[in-house]
């Protein structure tokens, strides 16, 4: 009896040991490729000079940041970086929701198959692939628009890669291109996860496939709407470094509608050489982060415990 | 009565369909069209080009620019062996130190599996960006011009695959099976290889995918930490190419040749590379789509 009792209380936890070893390659590594970068964040507050390294470079408190928050790239970056997530996030989630219910009303056919896995394709695609596939169209000598569409036209070429003003408009279409297919993929699980019966019965009672689609499936899709949006919103301050570096190609005459934070964080180390302003613009967007995604996560978790991430 | 309800029903769902399909297929031609006129312009004539710019019905087809690169092979051929060796080995790393750190999160009565999941998940809420970890890797590690860069930083070890391979193995390996291999005296070791990873095999399939599409795609690390082009996988290497061109024809030549190692390019060139880079995608694709639709759904259900 007391020997059951025994045995009873070591089995209740494992050795921790091997367990442990089993996990240690991949500890270290998000210690060194994670954890210790954290702790770097005290270069923001440092004149970096290459020459003395790291550590010997003398603390400036908060002049980096003085600096940064004078000039009008601050503003400009943080300007753009959200307004673009907000394009993404109303435009994106309209566009993944239609596609998904259209995939859903053609059934489990090949035509479905064929439809989603072009319209998957270009999430595939690497950035670098997908500037050249705009420079195919855009650029001013040979570019596809120029030549074929805005000549049969009868209009002036367009110095594409000059003109801010259009840059808005191709990155959210760009954006909207290589992701909506993808996001399209957790809506249809979601309408795949209604209750079929629910659809039937409605029929039943006359209820057209449009009433259907507002009176039934876009309320229950509500919850995802609003866990990937509140997720996207915790990215807000965030934004993909290939859309806004590579596909405008680094033109400097499209910075003030291009430029975000991460764009901005990059020039600043390698190419200014502005460790400083770099460092401080890359903790403002780490802080305000982390803020935006506690809170994000704080309010799903009011409106829906079992969808919040902690 | 009851046939006039049930005709209208078959109607309005048939018109729905079209609708669908009409949409739908207007998508998937603005999906595609792009991957097409890359592939057009690759097969096209130069002088043809130079006169009509990139079209869908090119004047004149030629194989020129697959020739051309054919000749001009080593660069080419180089950087592609580069992109295949980072993404072997970084996938096959990857996916054993990330299927073994899930193994104890996802076992009931390991003592610090709370804490552990919370070391992985806070990696998720804040990073110390992009500054500190390029100093890190150059400074401390001196990682540049390595084809270490290439493969460690960043893409080695997420904890949005943890947490899917984690939520895998708790909903799929049934306790009682490590359990009884426990009782026969098995380390857990020998449990991890000879009995669990080789259950996971359907959810090893999906981050391998994720992964090796990362690596194959990555252009940013070499973009931080290479600077010999020896070392340029094959995005890389369309970068340069790009602005190759853009340096010649703003007059300033003379910056780029001499370390460029592919002599200028034409424009079919440039297009048929672009196929060349994204030819094992589409090739695999078919194949593997299932497994990426199923990962997407299941990493979102809870990341």
């Amino acid at each position: 009896m007391s020997d059951m009792k025994k045995s009873k209380v070591k089995t209740k936890y494992a050795k921790s040991g091997p367990l442990l070893l089993i996990a240690a390659p991949g500890i270290i590594y998000l210690l060194i490729n994670n954890y210790i970068p954290m702790f770097g964040i005290f270069l923001a507050f440092k004149k970096f000079s290459y020459k003395k390294g790291v550590w010997k470079s003398p603390w400036n408190g908060f002049d980096n940041f003085k600096f940064l928050f004078q000039t009008k790239d601050a503003f400009i970056m943080t300007r753009n970086t959200i307004l673009y997530n907000l394009a993404f996030i109303v435009i994106g989630t309209i566009l993944a929701i239609t596609i998904a219910i259209f995939l859903n009303a053609l059934g489990d056919s090949i035509r479905t198959k064929f439809f989603q896995s072009a319209l998957l394709l270009p999430n595939l695609m690497s950035w670098v692939i997908i500037a050249y596939m705009v420079y195919a169209f855009l650029n001013s000598d040979s570019g596809f628009i120029n030549n074929t569409i805005l000549k049969a036209l009868g209009k002036e070429d367009i110095a594409w890669y000059m003109e801010k003003k259009y840059w808005p408009f191709i990155l959210i279409f760009v954006q909207m291109w290589k992701n909506a297919g993808y996001q399209s993929i957790i809506y249809l699980a979601a309408i795949a996860g209604i209750d079929k019966s629910v659809f039937e019965a409605a029929s039943l009672d006359g209820a057209s496939k449009l009433q259907q689609i507002f009176r039934i499936t876009l309320p229950m899709l509500k919850p995802t709407v609003i866990i990937l949006t509140l997720m996207a919103v915790g990215r807000i301050f965030f934004s993909d470094f290939g859309l806004f570096y590579q596909v405008p190609m680094n033109s400097g005459a499209l910075y003030s509608t291009t430029q975000t934070i991460d764009t901005y964080v990059y020039r600043g180390l390698m190419e200014l050489n502005d460790v400083g302003m770099s460092a401080a613009a890359g903790l403002f967007q780490s802080l305000l982060g982390f803020i935006i995604v506690v809170s994000a996560n704080a309010l799903v978790r009011k409106i829906d415990s079992d969808n919040a991430l902690f | 009565m009851e046939n006039i309800m049930k005709m209208k029903r078959a109607s309005d769902t048939k018109n729905f369909k079209a609708v669908a399909t009409i949409v739908l297929g207007i998508l998937t031609v603005m999906a595609l069209l792009p991957i097409i006129l890359i592939v057009i312009a690759s097969f096209t004539d130069e002088t043809t080009l130079l006169r009509n710019g990139y079209s869908f019905f090119p004047e004149k087809w030629s194989t020129d620019a697959y020739v051309y690169m054919i000749q001009q092979g080593s660069t080419i051929f180089r950087a592609y062996g580069i992109s295949i060796l980072v993404t072997v080995i970084g996938t096959v790393v990857s996916v054993l130190i990330t299927t073994m750190i899930a193994y104890p999160m996802s076992r009931r009565n390991f003592k610090y599996k709370n804490a552990l999941a919370f070391f992985v998940f806070f990696t998720m809420l804040f990073n110390g960006g992009v500054v500190p970890s390029y100093m890190m890797w150059t400074q401390v590690f001196n990682i540049k011009n390595t084809i270490w860069a290439l493969i460690i930083p960043n893409y080695l070890c997420g904890a949005f695959n943890i947490f899917l391979v984690r939520n895998y193995y708790s909903n799929s390996i049934p306790e009682a099976l490590i359990e009884s291999a426990q009782i026969d005296g098995a380390s857990e070791l020998t449990i991890f290889f000879k009995i669990i990873f080789p259950l996971a095999i359907p959810t090893v399939a999906t981050i391998s995918l994720f992964t090796a599409l990362i690596y194959w795609n990555d252009w940013v690390n070499a973009l931080y930490y290479i600077q010999k082009p020896q070392y340029y996988g094959i995005q890389n290497l369309l970068i340069r190419i790009m602005n190759n061109i853009q340096y010649l024809k703003s007059g300033a030549a003379s910056i780029a040749v001499g370390t460029g190692a592919v002599s200028l390019p034409s424009n079919a060139v440039r297009m048929s590379m672009a196929v060349i880079g994204i030819l094992p995608i589409v090739v695999i694709y078919p194949f593997v789509q299932k497994y990426f639709v199923k990962g997407v759904v299941v990493g979102a259900v809870k990341g």
